[in-house]
């Protein structure tokens, strides 16, 4: 589609979302990149009054439209505080798509997305052969953390510290699984999500485990794909559509108690924005996607609310570790007290609480890598928060944001760990 | 705007701080009033404050308009550009220069955020009462432009009584300095008075010198329910009549009532006609007798119920109701229009019944709540702007609503201002020589009429 009044009919129907913004202004006050640049447009009222603007042909250059739709981290924090409830992130999203459909996707973002990504035998096939052959370009950054950087990459990654891809991905290590509820008489479905699967490989079987010994069953099944996030959060309907496709082949047949994801972006994309965007899809898909975002729960308020988990006391040499809410967690879903709880299950360590625990960290999916200037910026102020709380460990309930955390602790040359609460408590089994 | 005086604002202010494109224009063209946008030619974000005079004097020197923007939260329209030319943001002048626990008081920069900059006072141990309900958000400078309120005017005030002095660029870009670090100051005409709520209209505001208060030691909060609106607003003038200033004492009816307990389920009685949400402060003492007091008053006017916070935990929840009443209401309907029109205080209950009746009349939903104490109702009608016929309605309703103000002896504005909205019935308020004397200060003090033109008496 190029066609003008193909992009005003679609704006159109976000029409009675825009309204509702009455342009108050409080959305300043929680705006990672307001708090940057102070710049309306980066703002939830500013970009509302563009795409408003755009649809009522007061503004007439969707190209610029676009770019300043681009500068957000989709983090949410503009409608966890909107007086009246814009659904601002779900406007951004529908109209991040609308203007792709307008525009077209660029080359590279095609090339992931529709070559790669929801090709999910080429995408493993892919990471594994990376895996074998990262050790050659990189170098050892910071081994409390865990991270690497390489000259040779940096055209690509820039100044990243970042993790290397595990050496066996997760769905090599258990290609399926479907164990019966035991103890707890409940059962799971588990969705690892991609940087699980490929990279935190150790919080799949820090998950596993935990099941294991609380005698939960697991349904695991083979082909998982992504959840739709990146694509979609890039605009590209067609591949968000194709990814949660396969995911509702993968699932099917499957009986579980609930769905769980170790990664809070995976989690909020399966309860939230699947139904939300589901009227693009058949009746019969609708209602399986109805059933399943019901079900889906974050892991730790699944151990912490299901189980009943009671944490005991923290022994006297206990580490101290603070938590980081993901956006993801704590604005999507108003999961905040379990991740904690779950931490304090492991008697070695004790919670100590940062500034602006609940700030975003920057990362933003795909905004780290399209404006890594001012994700490296806002990370730097999460980065000083942990680092002025004394902790000797970060913990945090999103491989997106571990990811983040790392890198700008490692950049700053902290001797922090970054340790997702399951691993910690999995630590103590 | 031509490239040439791009350049030269660019060599001001740095290319950065200079925007141009369609969609960063378009971003300053509105605030938070319900109004057609405006686009300006150009914006530009001087990050010192001698930038700012510069682009004062280049403004002036092009014959170019200057709307000067805080965080662009008025309910007036006095940020839209409405004749176009250069949006000036302050929001890159936001340093705290001095707070003076001494001598009680504090210089800011015009881009200051009032939350932040009460929180600072706070953690010195003092107190800056004013609250806007945009606080979180809004600038120091734009307060004092606006002369915002908040829900401490009855006893505390407004933005006014605590601004000290100014400093401002006239419009040569030379600084004019108003006011002083001290209690007494007759120095001079009252030039920062002059300043006060004059909506960018008359100098671009440099540094602010506010005067700070000891807080108060001690808070007891009550909420009082009422079968009857009548009783209500009698009960606000018994209380005043028996020599007690409450710190707020605030108004809700009936249906801002049903819908605050529908959003946020705080436990309000929604059978009630009409709530009374008062606290008291001061000297714990005194806190505990005015309370007493209050309590007495409630009940002989006739409350069926009051319900006194035990702790601050009850006392966040009464406030939290109050807090929730705009966006409550707000959600109901895609539009709200939130009016401010202020009686003296024993007319309330006169304007209440008005209110009722243009509800009628016009067919509108309108929710009331607001600050009692000092007369300053925000009648709060929930429309679709989108739905032409509808939005005739609603303008004649305002119309009616301001005549009906008027008529008791009221205001159009108790504290959101002027601006574009209300300028056309300046004239009903007060007279024709009172907006001719205002033009002939402007056009003295703006000879070109630059500063934010067509705000508050027109033209």
């Amino acid at each position: 589609m190029s066609d003008m009044n193909e992009l005003l009919r679609m704006l159109g129907e976000l029409d009675d979302q825009l309204v509702s913004c009455m342009r108050c202004g409080m959305c300043q006050a929680v705006c990672p990149m307001y708090g940057q640049t102070g710049r309306e447009s980066d703002v939830a009222r500013g970009k509302i009054a563009l795409l408003e603007g755009l649809a009522h042909k007061m503004v007439q250059n969707p190209e610029e439209v676009q770019d300043r739709l681009s500068r957000c981290l989709l983090c949410g924090s503009c409608a966890a505080n909107c007086p009246t409830g814009v659904k601002v992130v779900d406007i951004f999203i529908k109209a991040r798509a609308i203007l792709v459909s307008y525009m077209g996707l660029p080359t590279v973002k095609k090339l992931i997305f529709r070559g790669m990504l929801t090709k999910p035998g080429l995408f493993n096939g892919l990471m594994s052969l990376a895996s074998k052959f990262q050790g050659l370009f990189t170098s050892p950054a910071n081994d409390v953390i865990g991270t690497s950087c390489s000259r040779m990459l940096q055209p690509i990654i820039g100044e990243r510290h970042f993790r290397l891809l595990a050496k066996t991905p997760l769905h090599s290590e258990f290609p399926s699984l479907d164990t019966p509820a035991g103890k707890s008489g409940l059962k799971v479905a588990f969705f690892p999500g991609c940087m699980v699967d490929k990279m935190y490989t150790g919080i799949g079987q820090a998950s596993l485990k935990v099941f294991s010994h609380h005698g939960v069953g697991v349904f695991l099944p083979a082909g998982q794909a992504c959840c739709g996030i990146p694509a979609l959060a890039s605009g590209d309907m067609d591949s968000y559509l194709t990814l949660v496709r396969e995911n509702l082949d993968a699932f099917k047949g499957g009986s579980y108690d609930a769905l769980v994801t170790p990664c809070a972006s995976c989690t909020a994309t399966i309860k939230e924005v699947w139904p939300m965007l589901s009227d693009r899809m058949s009746p019969s898909e609708q209602e399986t996607i109805k059933a399943m975002a019901a079900k889906t729960m974050d892991i730790n308020a699944f151990l912490v609310d299901k189980l009943g988990l009671t944490p005991p006391a923290p022994s006297a040499d206990a580490v101290s570790v603070t938590v980081h809410d993901p956006c993801h967690l704590k604005k999507a879903l108003g999961v905040s007290a379990q991740p904690r709880k779950l931490i304090a299950m492991n008697s070695h360590y004790v919670v100590k609480e940062m500034a602006g625990a609940d700030v975003c960290c920057g990362c933003g999916g795909s905004f780290t890598l399209t404006h890594p200037d001012m994700s490296a910026t806002i990370g730097q102020q999460k980065r000083d928060n942990i680092k002025n709380s004394g902790a000797q460990v970060v913990a945090t309930g999103c491989p997106a944001c571990m990811m983040q955390i790392s890198d700008m602790l490692s950049r700053n040359g902290d001797r922090i760990s970054v340790k997702h609460p399951m691993e910690i408590y999995a630590e103590s089994l | 705007m031509n490239d040439a005086l791009k350049k030269d604002f660019e060599a001001l202010v740095g290319k950065e701080n200079v925007m141009e494109s369609e969609s960063d224009r378009f971003s300053y063209a509105y605030d938070a009033a319900v109004l057609d946008p405006v686009l300006p030619g150009l914006v530009v974000r001087p990050e010192t404050r001698e930038a700012m005079g510069r682009v004062v004097k280049l403004a002036n020197d092009n014959g170019l308009p200057l709307t000067v923007r805080g965080s662009g939260t008025n309910l007036s329209g006095g940020t839209i550009p409405k004749l176009g030319g250069l949006v000036v943001l302050t929001n890159a002048l936001n340093k705290i220069l001095e707070i003076n626990e001494a001598d009680l008081y504090a210089i800011v920069e015009p881009g200051v955020i009032t939350a932040k900059f009460a929180a600072e006072v706070a953690a010195r141990g003092l107190f800056y009462p004013p609250d806007p309900g945009s606080q979180a958000v809004s600038t120091m400078g734009g307060n004092v432009a606006e002369n915002a309120g908040g829900l401490r005017g009855l006893k505390y005030g407004v933005t006014k009584d605590y601004v000290m002095g100014v400093d401002f660029f006239d419009v040569d870009g030379e600084l004019v300095k108003s006011g002083s670090r001290t209690v007494k100051c007759v120095t001079g005409m009252n030039l920062h008075g002059l300043m006060v709520a004059s909506e960018g209209t008359l100098g671009v505001f440099e540094k602010i010198t506010l005067k700070l208060v000891p807080p108060p030691q001690a808070q007891k909060a009550m909420m009082a329910i009422f079968d009857d609106v009548n009783k209500a607003c009698e009960t606000v003038a018994a209380i005043i009549a028996a020599k007690i200033v409450p710190a707020t004492l605030e108004f809700m009816d009936n249906f801002t009532i049903r819908t605050v307990e529908d959003f946020a389920h705080v436990g309000l009685p929604v059978e009630a006609q009409a709530l009374l949400l008062i606290e008291v402060d001061g000297h714990p003492g005194q806190v505990a007798e005015e309370a007493e007091k209050v309590e007495a008053i409630c009940k002989k006017m006739g409350a069926q119920r009051i319900q006194v916070a035990k702790d601050a935990a009850e006392r966040n929840k009464v406030w939290e109701a109050r807090r929730a009443a705009l966006s409550a209401l707000a959600r109901l309907s895609p539009t709200t229009v939130l009016e401010d029109a202020t009686v003296p205080r024993s007319k309330i209950p006169a304007m209440m019944v008005a209110l009722e009746n243009i509800a009628q009349k016009y067919k509108l939903t309108i929710g009331t709540f607001g600050h009692a104490g000092d007369g300053n109702l925000h009648p709060t009608i929930l429309t679709d702007r989108r739905n032409k016929e509808e939005w005739k309605r609603v303008e004649e309703a305002i119309d009616d609503i301001f005549d009906v103000a008027l008529g008791l002896g009221g205001t159009l504005s108790g504290e959101h201002g002027i601006g574009i909205a209300k300028s056309k019935y300046m004239e009903k308020e007060t007279n024709r020589a009172t907006i001719l004397f205002s033009r002939r200060l402007k056009k003295a003090i703006d000879p070109k009429g630059i500063l934010n033109p067509g705000k508050i008496v027109g033209e």
